[in-house]
């Protein structure tokens, strides 16, 4: 079977999985990180996004040997010391979850786009969620806080 | 106000476990020694099975049992029971067809379990899956309403002959007639309001665990209600007593209804766990969800309204068929009895009521409770009817509302469909949506979108709901076979701060925050010092769980009462310290005070004191400070409210585009408004979801065509508007907060407001209704069939 190493969050890791798993089963079960979620089968919903070299990623869409040698990140990764990244604390300032299920997807998609758009408006924000649906939010309060997210990062310089 | 008190916007306690990736669903759970079962389920949706062939599977790599419905029938398993009996017209009772955890000699709907095998990991039990062959003789199969109750359908089940489960009514027949008779006006609608799959992002997933030396049971699942599951499996599938059966539902993403009823895969992964010898893990695919939840909605529907010549409402007269899937989820009997027609009279004085439901069995999945409940079939039926109704008079949809509100100093008002509505004021609400709605300038923005060649629309819905059901007696008289009370206990610790065990189930709502903001407002102590433990049977007092907006009215009660106690045994203890008379102590801000003096004890002081009872009446009073309370609902609660919604349609396309969401609730006194509007916006996005995009559909041979997130259109952030959302308080009559619910309000309020606003956008094409939902094929089409005649008008 297969052997796979790459970074997650900083550590190195490695582990020996089948051919057919998924980067996701490798993370929840494997390493037993269980913050990224499985929502569907059909790669439609985005729970289950994380960061693979600087790049959201759907983690059910992708093998683990695909990532051999990359730099995972994961929702699990972004708070330091306790203290929320910048995105999650808008996340709770703005009520942008409900039931959690799908906020670490959103957090991780919404620090994609950032990266891409400092300052996304409603719009923006709307259409770069194409990928993670939300069943509890209406997603008003998930656009709020994706915005405000993105203006904190924008004072902290991040 | 405190800044963490009632009425704050307190930002919530479990986000920040959620937010890093530290929340603990079912599905993250990993007991030790654990095995993973893979449920093989019917293809077909109806067949008879002659053959299952589990013998290849069971040597498959992994493998470690493979089981079917005969192996759990051999062990006396029960079926999964129905937890509402409805009388027929005749008062005979309804047909409740078996319902085994494993389909025993036929399968009646595609998604029906057939086998489960257990392995060592889940594609092993998968692969094995693939290995077990059934021998399916395929029987004739009716998909939908309409082919079910067509005279020489085919049979679903032997004992409920053309497929009719009940035919009940509430009402009286012939006095409507009469009244419909003279009527000066009767208008009139057939619809079909359409089926959706609830879809919680967190797909349905189960543990069970035996303890060979204790003889415990542990079933972890995603439940909204882990005490009814514990009652209900123990009692009747599995024959546990509840002593040794602990159910926990840890956290929960997302239930909507769906996630109320006991499902077979917990039956099944608990029943294995013993004769495993290892705990068992399911966890649904997505597209098992869609094959195995519980759906929603699935009415047919012809209703009436008679009204006289200036537009007021005389009678209304409802024939509704219902779809109850193949088997009796736990409450889909009540579902479209007593949570629909006891609403149709809505916010109006339509002083009788007749309605008739016919509930039928189809070659489908269950059919049960998806947020609302009845309650949206009704306000839709309704607010549809009353804009139609509008139209055929030539009135203002707003004056013929107005003209037929319950007036707001009519309370206690007792409807013509057993309801007595206890508070409401539906003009305030009316009149704050209006403005800030700008209803008055649609015109304006009506005109200017025809320039830019867009059809403009605008509708209203002015709708009521019920919630916290129900008084316990009221509803076993009505057939239901549960209590409706809901328990918590409040424990206080030796040091003043306190923990909370409650019934209430949290998958989304937020009570850790609201709850702990409620008593920690009650007992004047910082919030920080509250914590809320729900979801275990172990730990909390009997409850009956989360559905219904029921959290607050009737747990957050049970929690007041408890509080009360709490209090009212610190006023004893406060008043042997303070050497006063029980009957001068004041409890107040968090301290107990002789009244008119500075004497007082702090409620720390109190706490410590009963559990280091050195100072203390141990003659008259226990040491401790522990309470548990029990509350039985009086009444049911009434929001209401009015939704406005504004939309332009391209008819080149035939999308729609919501300009505008106004929803003006009234959910009573409101501990939390940032939590209220989080569930009025969550709603209003599965309203809207109904009404344009949601569409369940299976074909004539029962196959479920929208299978899975790629065929099924649920709504994302760019298909749903921003949604503006105000409250107008008048409080609940019959509970001490006041409150009325909120969870559902949105999903009730918003379709009809959306399909109304379709509709007046559709005015010059003659189009007098459209079922949901109301896409852009649907809206296309309809533009393309509309006479050029009435198109160029
Ligand atoms: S789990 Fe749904 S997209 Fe990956
Ligand atoms: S918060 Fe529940 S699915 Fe988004």
């Amino acid at each position: 079977m297969p052997q796979v190493s790459m970074t997650v969050n900083g550590k190195a890791v490695s582990a020996t999985v089948e051919g057919r798993t998924l980067l996701v089963q490798l993370l929840r079960e494997q390493l037993g990180l269980t913050g990224t979620h499985v929502g569907c089968d059909t790669s439609q919903c985005g729970a289950c996004v994380v960061h693979v070299d600087g790049k959201s990623v759907k983690s059910c869409t992708m093998l683990a040997v695909q990532a051999n040698g990359a730099a995972v990140a994961t929702i699990e990764g972004l708070a330091t010391n306790g203290k929320l990244h910048p995105m999650q604390e808008a996340f709770r300032d703005n009520h942008g979850l409900q039931c959690g299920f799908c906020t670490p997807g959103m957090v991780m998609s919404a620090l994609d786009l950032v990266k891409h758009n400092a300052n996304p408006s409603e719009t923006q924000v709307r259409e770069w969620l194409e990928g993670n649906l939300c069943r509890c939010t209406g997603y008003h309060n998930i656009v709020k806080s994706i915005q405000a997210g993105a203006a904190a990062m924008r004072g902290a310089g991040r | 106000m405190a800044q963490d008190g009632i009425g704050a916007s307190v930002r919530r306690k479990e986000d920040f476990r959620f937010l890093i990736g530290r929340g603990l669903y079912t599905d993250d759970i990993k007991r030790p020694g654990q095995t993973h079962a893979y449920i093989l389920r019917s293809n077909q949706a109806h067949a008879e099975l002659r053959k299952v062939d589990t013998e290849a599977a069971k040597r498959m790599p992994g493998v470690l049992a493979v089981f079917v419905g005969t192996d759990m029938e051999a062990d006396k398993v029960g079926g999964l029971p129905c937890g509402w009996l409805i009388k027929n017209k005749d008062g005979s009772p309804m047909k409740e067809p078996p319902h085994p955890p494993l389909a025993i000699g036929r399968v009646r709907h595609v998604g029906d379990p057939v086998a489960v095998v257990v392995a060592e990991t889940r594609e092993q039990a998968k692969d094995a899956a693939e290995r077990i062959e059934v021998d399916y003789k395929p029987l004739p199969a009716v998909a939908s309403i309409a082919a079910a109750i067509k005279p020489g359908a085919p049979q679903i089940w032997d004992v409920a002959p053309g497929n009719t489960c009940y035919d009940w009514h509430i009402g009286d027949k012939a006095a409507v007639d009469a009244v419909f008779a003279k009527a000066h006006h009767v208008a009139k609608i057939d619809l079909y309001n359409n089926r959706l799959v609830p879809n919680a992002m967190e797909p349905r997933a189960a543990i069970g665990e035996y303890d060979a030396a204790s003889g415990d049971y542990t079933l972890y699942t995603t439940s909204q209600n882990p005490h009814v599951i514990r009652l209900l499996m123990g009692a009747f599938v599995l024959h546990l007593p509840e002593h040794k059966l602990r159910v926990y539902a840890p956290d929960v993403g997302g239930g909507f209804g769906s996630k109320i009823y006991h499902y077979a895969e917990e039956a099944i992964v608990t029943w294995a766990a013993p004769k495993v010898g290892r705990p068992i893990k399911w966890t649904a695919e997505r597209s098992e969800s869609f094959m195995s939840d519980a759906h929603g909605r699935d009415h047919l529907t012809h209703a009436e309204m008679a009204l006289d010549k200036d537009g007021k409402f005389l009678a209304l007269r409802v024939a509704t068929n219902a779809n109850m899937g193949a088997y009796l989820s736990t409450f889909a009997s009540c579902i479209p009895t007593y949570l629909y027609a006891t609403l149709l009279a809505g916010v109006y004085t339509t002083p009788i009521v007749y309605c008739e439901v016919r509930a039928v069995f189809t070659n489908t999945v269950p059919v049960d409770a998806y947020r609302g409940a009845g309650r949206p079939e009704a306000t839709f039926l309704l607010e549809r009817l009353v804009d139609i109704a509008a139209r055929d008079m030539k009135m203002d949809p707003v004056a013929i509302r107005r003209k037929n509100f319950i007036a707001a100093t009519a309370f206690p008002y007792q409807t013509p469909v057993a309801l007595q509505y206890d508070s409401g004021n539906y003009q305030a609400t009316l009149d704050q949506a209006l403005k800030a709605a700008d209803w008055a300038g649609f015109e304006g923005r009506r005109a200017e979108a025809k320039k830019r060649g867009k059809l403009r629309g605008i509708g209203v819905s002015t709708y009521i709901e019920a919630c916290g059901i129900a008084p316990s007696n009221v509803a076993g008289a009505l057939g239901a076979r549960a209590g409706l009370f809901e328990a918590a206990e409040v424990r206080v610790h030796p040091t003043g701060s306190v923990t909370v065990f409650t019934g209430s189930h949290s998958h989304g709502q937020g009570h850790e925050t609201t709850f702990s903001q409620l008593v920690a407002d009650q007992l004047g102590i910082p919030f920080d010092n509250v914590e809320i433990v729900h979801g275990d049977t172990a730990k909390i007092p009997f409850g009956m769980g989360t559905y219904g907006s029921r959290s607050l009215a009737v747990g957050g009660t049970a929690l007041v009462k408890a509080v009360d106690k709490i209090i009212a045994k610190g006023k004893k203890i406060a008043a042997h310290m303070l050497e006063a008379s029980e009957a001068d102590i004041e409890f107040k801000d968090g301290k107990f005070t002789v009244a008119g003096t500075d004497r007082s004890k702090a409620f720390g002081e109190i706490a410590l004191s009963a559990y280091i009872p050195h100072n203390y009446p141990l003659d008259q009073l226990e040491p401790g400070l522990d309470e548990t309370a029990f509350y039985d609902p009086k009444n049911f609660t009434f929001p209401a409210g009015c939704h406005i919604c504004e939309l332009e349609i391209d008819p080149q396309t035939g999308t729609t585009h919501i300009a505008k969401f106004t929803a003006v609730d009234d959910v009573g006194r409101v501990i939390n408004p940032m939590i209220v509007e989080g569930q009025v916006q969550g709603g209003v996005g599965q309203g809207i979801g109904q009404a344009l995009l949601e569409n369940c559909v299976y074909d004539k041979d029962g196959q479920l065509v929208t299978g899975s997130m790629l065929d099924y259109c649920m709504p994302r952030a760019d298909d749903l508007p921003s949604i503006g959302v105000a409250t107008h308080a008048t409080l609940c009559a019959h509970n001490p907060l006041g409150v009325k619910g909120c969870g559902e309000v949105g999903a009730i309020g918003s379709p009809p407001a959306v399909i109304n606003a379709v509709v007046d956008a559709l005015r010059d094409y003659g189009v007098k209704h459209m079922d949901m939902p109301a896409t852009p094929m649907k809206v296309w089409q309809t533009i393309r069939a509309a006479s050029p005649k009435q198109a160029a008008e």
